[in-house]
């Protein structure tokens, strides 16, 4: 298959079933590829997610963009943002069509009470999978404690803790 | 509609950390600064934005877009918005590219990585105030993750099957709060 009908195919899926927005995609990312397509390997993968987090924009868009550079170039870029936003505008573009009629729907809240416990347990792996990934020595497991406890407990912002995580790097390792 | 596609521009160019930062830069915009829309159906298209899969930024911009002006406004609205992000990462992979290597950057890097896992670990938090604490969810939560972490199964599979177990099976269990 040419490679770009495969990115924008690619990202065209993860966009079209990740519901709920932003960390649900990075799953979905994941598996599709670091595992499927080998595109990035799991620790550029993780470091996409870090960009990501320091760059404007949606987390799904910007891996889009990174992986579809990263295999093919410019148009590789276009062909992955394209893909990944495709699906989004589309459902969004129809729906408004009948937005007054669909939105009184009660399959759609209760679509929600299976999706969201799912969802979560997606999330839940797939920081337990990074996590099995990076943290080798104690001094990982603490940054990862740090950015946890950072931002639950002491509101900070991701931005902040990344940066003190790239600079805690530096003198660490 | 050039007024349309600064906004969103703009918009996406300034919030840094993921999509549900640009929501309340949004409503400021649509609502409190140009009234093109009331509050209450500014909530309504959130609350569909959020229904739908995608991400939320694209989401909403294209509803907006929509409702001031037809599929033009929803493809400029979406468009201003993931232009800003889209050059700025083809910037930065180009420009990590030729540096990714370097000893500094992959210490930096090396130092990011666990914060990741932190960081993902916070959505979990953060999500679960959405969730009742029934039975029902803690089962789906289970079976999420035994599915993706022991079977390995694809997520869009435990989604589908998520989505039509809340139509199906949520309003005749007796698993409910």
């Amino acid at each position: 298959m040419n490679i770009f009908i495969e990115i924008f195919l690619t990202f065209f899926k993860i966009g079209a079933f990740s519901f709920g927005g932003g960390y649900v995609m990075i799953p979905f990312i994941q598996r599709e590829i670091v595992n499927i397509h080998q595109w990035l390997s799991a620790e550029e993968f993780i470091d996409v997610i870090g960009i990501s987090q320091v760059t404007p924009g949606p987390i799904a868009t910007n891996a889009s963009t990174y992986v579809g550079f990263r295999v093919a170039g410019v148009l590789g870029a276009l062909s992955g943002t394209i893909g990944v936003i495709g699906a989004a505008f589309l459902l969004a573009l129809i729906v408004s069509h009948r937005f007054e009629k669909v939105k009184h729907l009660p399959q759609v809240k209760l679509m929600f009470k299976g999706l969201r416990p799912a969802v979560l347990g997606l999330i839940f792996s797939a920081g337990l999978s990074v996590g099995v990934a990076t943290v080798t020595s104690m001094k990982e497991l603490g940054i990862a404690a740090f950015s946890f406890v950072s931002i639950v407990k002491f509101k900070m912002h991701p931005i902040l803790t990344i940066a003190i995580a790239g600079c805690a790097g530096l003198i660490l390792f | 509609m050039m007024k349309l596609f600064r906004m969103f521009f703009k918009i996406g160019m300034f919030t840094l950390g993921g999509g549900y930062a640009m929501v309340p830069l949004i409503e400021e915009e649509i609502v409190e600064k140009n009234h093109w829309m009331t509050e209450d159906e500014f909530l309504d298209v959130l609350a569909m934005a959020q229904s739908l899969p995608g991400p939320l930024a694209v989401n909403t911009a294209t509803f907006v877009g929509y409702r001031l002006k037809k599929t033009k406004g929803a493809a400029i609205c979406c468009l201003g918005t993931v232009l800003p992000s889209f050059l700025i990462i083809l910037i930065i992979a180009s420009l990590l590219t030729n540096v990714y290597s370097n000893p500094l950057v992959v210490k930096f890097f090396k130092g990011i990585r666990p914060a990741v896992a932190g960081l993902i670990l916070t959505a979990v938090f953060k999500l679960k105030k959405g969730i009742d604490a029934s039975l029902f969810s803690i089962v789906m939560v289970l079976f999420a993750i035994f599915c993706v972490a022991v079977m390995e199964w694809s997520p869009i599979l435990v989604i589908v099957i998520a989505g039509l177990s809340g139509i199906f099976i949520y309003p005749h269990t007796k698993w409910r709060v």
